[in-house]
Parts: C-alpha cells; structure tokens; sequence
C-alpha cells in the first residue's frame, strides 16, 4: 500500500511538472500542451470511434505478433536448448541477426510486403522473438539434472522429459521472455505505424494529427495510451506469471 | 528364490578418480538389502549406475524387475515444484486411471503422514516432509526394486523410527526388493535382512553380512537383542578397517544411552 501510494506521489508530480513547463514561456506556444488540455483530449477521443479502432488496430497487431513470436520462439528455442548441435550450428547466424535493430528493417520490409499490417506485424515477431528464444535457452540450461534423473528413473521417455519436464520447468523464464518480447513488440509496432508503413495505428493516429496545423494535443493522446498500453501488457504478463508460476 | 539383482565386477571411474572398484553382489527377490560404508565412498554412484543413469565404466548390472523406483539423497531437488504434494506422488502413475492413481497418491501419503499436505507445493514443506514426498511417491509406484539413498536423513527420530516400520511393513505386503544406502550403523542393522559394507573410495565389498535377526522387527525389542548389538559392533568395526582403532565399546555404549533417550521421550 506505501509503494502504491508513493508510485501516485511521483506520478501527481510528473503531472504537476508537466502542467508547468506547458505553461510556461520558455517553450514556444503549443509545443507542448499541459495534461489538463491533453487529458480534456484523451476523453473526447475515447468516445470517438475512429481514435477507437486505432487503438484496436495496434492492440490486435500487437496480439497478433506476440502469438506467433511465442509459436515460433519456445519450440525453437526447447530444440536449440536440447540438441547442442543445432546450437552450435546456428550459433554465427543467431548472433549476426539479433543485433539488427528491427527498426532498420522497415525500408525493407515496406518494399517486401507492402504497406498491409503483414510488415508491422511481421517486424514486431522479428523484434519479439529474440528475448523468448535466449529466454528458454537459458531456462533449458537451468534445468535441474535430477529432475531429469527423476523423471527417467519412473520410465519417461524423451518427448515425456520434454513435455512434463523441460517445459514445465522452464516457464518461468518463458513468461518473463514474454513479457519483455511485448513491450519490445509495442515500440516497434507504433514506430513502423508512424513510419507509413500502415494506414491506421496509433502510430498512424500520431503522425496524421502531427501534420498540418500540428495537434500537439491529439500526439500526447496517441503517446499517453500507446504506453497505458505497454503499462498494461507489462503488469498483465507479471500478474500472470505470479499467479501461475509462483515458484 | 529368485535374483531380482546381479552386480558383476561393477567399477566406475570419474575422470581420474575412480568412485567405485569392482564390486559384485547379488539380491534376492524380496530381500531388503542396506549398503553401508563411509561418506563419498561411491554409494550414490552405485545406485545411479543401477538404476541406469550412469553407465558404469565396466562390469554389468543385470535387473530382472519392471518397475524400479529411486528416492534419490538430494530428495529436494526430485521434486517438481510446479506440481502439488499430490501431483508429484501421481507422477509416475500416468498411466494408470485418474479415480486409481488418486487413491494410490492419497493411500501413500497417508502412509508417511501427508495426508493433508496433498495439496501444498514441495517448496512449501520442510525438509523432512519433502523427503516423506519422495518416499510416498516410491511406494505408490509399486516398484519391484526399491533403492533408496539415505532416504531418512532428514527427519526426526520419531518421524525415523516410523518410517522404518512403514518401509518394512509395505515392502511385505507387496513384495518389494529394496536397497536402501545409510550411514546409520543401527537403521541397517535393523531394517536389513543382509548388510553390504563397503570401504572408502573406490568402494569395495569388505563384507557381506546376513542380519541373523527374525523378519518381525521391533523398534524397542530388536535393538536391544543381543544379536542387534554384536551385529552393529560388527559393522562399526567393519567400516573402521584401516583406521586407529575407533573405541567401540565406547560408541557403542554412547549409542545406547542416546537410543534410551529417543524412546524414553
Ligand atoms: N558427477 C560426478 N563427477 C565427478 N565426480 C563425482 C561425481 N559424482 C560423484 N563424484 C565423486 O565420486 C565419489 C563418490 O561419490 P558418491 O556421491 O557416489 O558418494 P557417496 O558414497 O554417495 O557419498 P555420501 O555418503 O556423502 O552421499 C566422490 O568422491 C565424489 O566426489
Ligand atoms: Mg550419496
């Protein structure tokens, strides 16, 4: 309950200091509105439906990407873990392809799978990936032996070690991959979305309410939610793995 | 009677060091067995190699039951603590029906007085509940050959004394062969119908002994049988080859008056 309440004493002051450096005159007018204007805003565009299905647009594509990043980041990630020869193999090109910034791919993508939510989505999965496939990795070399040794003494065989054992065993880990996976999927889905690479987004939403006269207002309603957003994920994903694997 | 058991020439060699010598040793059907011999002479390794987790560096270890059950020293970490008290117990039963496997998992637990730990997590038990755990899922699983290392070191005398009784009385209602590894002179005396001793590193058979003491144990009666108290001097001697001269008589009074204390409280 103290943290609580110190967590909203920093957040009153955040407001307070914004609210005062929007007021004042170092900065040139409307650069930056002050969070009595910009949360007038956020109320009006939440009953509007087009703000609306840009925040579903984002939140669906984010869905979307995490999914199919899980899908493809566990079962690699137990066969890497489990077969050091497939490790050893794939080691040069793993290390050569996760420092790509998934941002520097954008042009590329853009020009492969044109301006669809399939790039956003598939840049997301490249982004998201990484954190899941070296979290189970790792996990699968925590494994504790003798769990192993347990499971084998009672007559598990190799896909039984791997289902009831590794798995179990390494969800942890998996969950807090995840949890990273989607705050990483989060910065990249909004970033190919202001980036044109989509038609509607929050990103999209920002970018269009930036140009022309320049609604500074409307862009802080795009940034507050896109990390109410990421907030949410975050906390969701957290609550998650202390609920389910509190161990 | 049958061989459940035959260890032949059994020697196993980590790196350079060399954990086990060449022992050979058979065990009967039925037979409860202890092994007996000094702190990291290789005991666990004999049984790793048994139970066919480590392959030994040469010799043969034939088995001739189906079902083998291992409650391993560091019980702890063989439980899965994603599972509850009872999921673990079930463990090994998967393939058995649901409503079966339930009542075996509550009939062991019951036997080592966890019926209402069921459904705990292991890491919420203390160290001598969790090693129950271990020992209830063992005899759930029915196995024909029971080896156990050290399966009684970390509960309290009371607790000990029970437990002892409980792994005599199941392993004749099924018919369960078992070889348990202890460092407790007295507890194999008292549970085995034969005792291996084995020396310091590698381990070596010093002796082969059979317990002249009748199948119906007691823990008041038997330990102070006459053939109980000469048996243990026996092994302490035994398991002191080579060293100075430990004072025997000494310990073994020492011994005694603890055992006094335990049964009196
Ligand atoms: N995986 C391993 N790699 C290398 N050496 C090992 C390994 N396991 C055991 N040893 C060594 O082999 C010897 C026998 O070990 P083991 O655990 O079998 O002894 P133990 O008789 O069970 O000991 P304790 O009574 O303390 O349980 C010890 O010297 C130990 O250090
Ligand atoms: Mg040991």
């Amino acid at each position: 309950m103290r943290a609580f309440t110190r967590g909203l004493l920093g957040i009153a002051g955040f407001l307070v200091l914004w609210e005062l450096l929007g007021r004042s005159p170092l900065l040139p007018a409307h650069a930056l509105p002050p969070p009595s204007v910009v949360f007038g805003e956020l109320v009006t565009q939440l009953t509007s439906p087009s703000f609306i299905s840009h925040v579903v647009a984002t939140v669906l594509a984010l869905l979307i990407a995490i999914v199919i990043a899980i899908a493809i980041a566990v079962p690699s990630g137990l066969v890497l873990g489990s077969v050091p020869a497939v490790r050893h193999g794939t080691r040069a090109v793993i290390e050569f392809l996760r420092p790509i910034p998934s941002v520097a791919l954008i042009p590329l993508a853009l020009v492969m799978l044109g301006f669809g939510p399939e790039t956003k989505i598939t840049l997301a999965v490249y982004a998201a990936l990484w954190p899941i496939l070296f979290n189970t990795i790792y996990a699968l070399d925590e494994l504790d032996p003798l769990l192993v040794d347990t499971a084998r003494v009672f007559g598990t065989g190799r896909l039984g070690v791997l289902f009831l054992v590794a798995l179990p065993s390494a969800l942890p880990f998996v969950l807090t991959g995840i949890r990273l996976a989607a705050t990483t999927a989060l910065i990249v889905m909004v970033s190919v979305e202001l980036m044109a690479g989509s038609q509607i987004g929050i990103g999209y939403f920002i970018m269009e309410a930036r140009s022309g006269p320049g609604r500074m207002d409307q862009v802080l309603v795009g940034t507050v939610v896109a990390g109410a957003i990421g907030v949410l994920l975050n906390n969701g994903l957290e609550r998650v793995r202390r609920r389910w694997v509190a161990w | 009677m049958s061989n459940m058991l035959e260890v032949a020439d059994l020697g196993h060699t980590y790196g350079d060091h060399e954990a086990i010598g060449g022992l050979s040793f058979t065990v009967r059907a039925g037979e409860l067995v202890c092994v007996v011999g000094p702190s990291g002479c290789g005991k666990s390794t004999l049984l790793r190699t048994i139970s066919g987790l480590v392959a030994p560096s040469r010799g043969d270890v034939s088995l001739h039951g189906s079902h083998l059950a291992v409650v391993f020293q560091d019980y702890s970490r063989s439980l899965f603590p994603w599972l509850s008290v009872q999921g673990n117990v079930e463990f090994p039963l998967r393939s058995l029906p649901r409503a079966e496997r339930r009542a075996r998992a509550a009939e062991a637990l019951e036997w080592v007085g966890l019926g209402g730990a069921a459904r705990k997590r292991p890491w919420q038990l203390s160290g001598g509940m969790q090693q129950r755990v271990a020992i209830a899922r063992a005899l759930a699983y029915r196995p024909s050959l029971l080896l156990m290392d050290e399966p009684f070191a970390s509960v309290d005398a009371q607790t000990r004394f029970e437990l002892e009784d409980l792994l005599l009385r199941v392993r004749r209602e099924h018919d369960t062969t078992v070889l348990v590894v202890t460092h407790d002179i007295d507890e194999s005396v008292y549970l085995g119908d034969r005792i291996l001793v084995l020396s310091g590193s590698p381990a070596r058979l010093v002796a082969d002994l059979e317990v002249p003491l009748p199948a119906e144990r007691d823990q008041v009666t038997t330990r102070t049988d006459e053939a109980f108290v000469e048996l243990r001097s026996k092994v302490a001697r035994l398991l002191n080859v080579g060293k100075p001269a430990l004072d025997v008589e000494k310990w073994a009074a020492a011994e005694r008056e603890s055992l006094s204390e335990t049964v009196s409280s």
